[in-house]
């Protein structure tokens, strides 16, 4: 859809591990920029990038083939989520100066799964990929763990929990969820995530410079007091030990 | 492993200190945290850590910081009782400070926060893979700065530039100052001046660190350490051998173990509740709960 293609890049970025994931895991059907092929086909899982522009036919298109052809759609950084920098498009631009309207792509179609960010995280991406395909295809336990981990992921696709400014997902989400919220307990994950540099801690919480923020979400995703899973993290040795086997060479 | 619903998973719980006096001499305890890092730094298990250390422009202001010789992990030393976002440098500390193998000391909280990051780097590219040692420090809650000044010099009536150590302990806060005045107020005073999102903690000794330590449970000048995960017990064993620490069983110190149980219990039901009231805070509408 409508984006850099950096979160393309991000899969790129996990380097061998992406052939590791290719010869064991997935099948690459289709992707207009690494595969020749031209029509969306019949998928099991669908990563969408980029935001819908609403203007133009072609995206709409195939934002609505992609859904009716995929079993599972998974938004693919922060401009699927949530929109991100597209938000702040108003049109006027060469050579399609008509086409100034963006929208998540869950604003068109149902999504089943969000992978927030901008660009997402290699590391991200194939945690997502190695627990898809165990939830799919693993053991009992496997199973059990991969269902717990792509809960959160899937339950931000259903704008769950609220109220986190869902759909606008900007550093206010920071103030509006956590902070004015009584969570904020002052670890400092939020400025680190942040891809543009604009969160600061000021006296232990994030101050954030509203006109460099982009509206990815990272900060309020990667909050521990935004959505918070024991049940995954009480298990984080094993988790990592398990995406550390899967991606061996 | 003992897997215990207050206190986490471990592997081993004792009491140890530090063999190092130079450390000891400005450590909270047991020189548990800086004898550690500075013993992973000095054998390439990490190349360097994020601590807190004191902002130099105000007195007891704490501010996170990449420390990357144990000269610089000393000046950490000491508990602040204040906001230190430690996680804040997680990605720079890999980025600018160029670590590959990034130590880091935190409360409970960054903990969760470390953890659901390495599971979820949502923002946090090539980090998770880089986190080579992460101990844990025992929290019962924490205070904003401001929240520091208010208690030491409104109701202590104690300049801060003058105090030397800060303690909770034995059911107080203690304030120390360099001339040897000991300024002590009851917790009951410093309740409202807590940070609002430590109310919701389920954890107090750190269930999620590789190593995690406090005074509660050990003597005065000792710590109390949960050794937990692979990584925890590697270090902990090499350091052992090394001879950084002196180890007594947890059983055969007093107040032992049974203290740190009652705290924890009393932490984790305490802040249960408080989510619970938190659901039906207004008239049929609530407050968020984080943990899904």
């Amino acid at each position: 859809m409508s984006g850099c293609t950096g979160c393309e890049v991000a899969i790129a970025d996990n380097y061998a591990g992406l052939l590791t994931l290719l010869d064991r895991y997935v099948d690459w059907v289709y992707d207009l920029t690494l595969a020749d092929v031209r029509h969306i086909p019949e998928m099991d899982v669908a990563l969408v990038e980029g935001s819908v522009c609403i203007n133009d036919h072609l995206s709409v298109e195939e934002i609505r083939e992609t859904r009716e052809r995929s079993k599972i759609v998974v938004a693919l950084g922060a401009c699927a989520c949530t929109g991100n920098i597209t938000r702040f498009a108003r049109g006027g631009q060469q050579n399609q100066p008509q086409h100034e309207s963006f929208v998540a792509i869950g604003d068109l179609i149902d999504v089943d799964v969000f992978i927030p960010g901008c660009a997402p995280t290699p590391q991200m991406i194939r945690n997502v990929c190695v627990c898809a395909y165990l939830l799919l295809k693993g053991n009992d336990d496997q199973k059990a763990l991969a269902g717990a981990y792509l809960k959160p992921l899937m339950a931000a696709a259903k704008c769950d929990p609220a109220p986190t400014g869902c759909g606008h997902a900007c550093g206010c989400d920071l103030i509006v969820g956590v902070i004015n919220q009584g969570l904020c307990m002052a670890c400092g994950a939020c400025a680190a995530s942040c891809p543009v540099r604009a969160i600061t801690m000021e006296l232990g919480k994030p101050n954030i410079d509203r006109e460099l923020c982009i509206k990815c979400g990272a900060c309020f995703n990667q909050c521990p007091r935004s959505w918070y899973s024991f049940d995954v993290t009480n298990q984080y040795e094993s988790i990592m030990e398990t995406i550390d086997a899967a991606m061996a060479p | 492993m003992v897997q215990d619903n207050f206190l986490g998973n471990y592997t081993s719980c004792v009491a140890a200190r530090s063999t190092n006096r130079g450390i000891l001499a400005g450590s909270q305890d047991g020189g548990i945290a800086t004898g550690l890092l500075a013993f992973a730094l000095e054998q390439g298990i990490i190349d360097g850590a994020i601590v807190s250390m004191v902002d130099p422009s105000e007195p007891w202001k704490p501010m996170p910081f990449v420390a990357t010789s144990p000269e610089e992990l000393y000046f950490a030393r000491g508990t602040r009782y204040s906001l230190s976002p430690n996680l804040a440098l997680i990605k720079e500390a890999t980025r600018s400070y160029g670590l590959d193998k990034v130590g880091i000391v935190g409360t409970p909280c960054q903990m969760q926060g470390l953890r659901k990051g390495q599971l979820y780097p949502i923002g946090l590219r090539d980090v998770p893979d880089k986190i080579a040692l992460a101990v844990g420090i025992f929290c019962m809650e924490n205070f904003p700065y401001q929240s520091i000044i208010q208690l030491v010099e409104d109701h202590g009536n104690t300049k801060l530039e003058n105090v030397v150590k800060m303690d909770i302990g034995k059911g107080k806060f203690w304030i120390y100052t360099e001339r040897g005045a000991v300024v002590q107020l009851p917790l009951k005073i410093t309740h409202k001046y807590e940070q609002p999102g430590c109310h919701v903690c389920l954890d107090y000794v750190s269930n999620l660190a590789d190593v995690s330590t406090g005074s509660v449970g050990t003597p005065d000048g000792w710590s109390t350490v949960f050794v937990r995960s692979k990584k925890g017990n590697d270090v902990w064993a090499k350091a052992m051998a090394a001879g950084c620490f002196e180890t007594k069983p947890i059983e055969e110190v007093k107040p032992g173990l049974d203290l740190v149980t009652k705290l924890a219990t009393e932490k984790i039901t305490k802040n249960r509740k408080s989510l619970e009231e938190r659901a039906k805070f207004g008239i049929g509408k609530g407050l968020r709960n984080p943990y899904i």
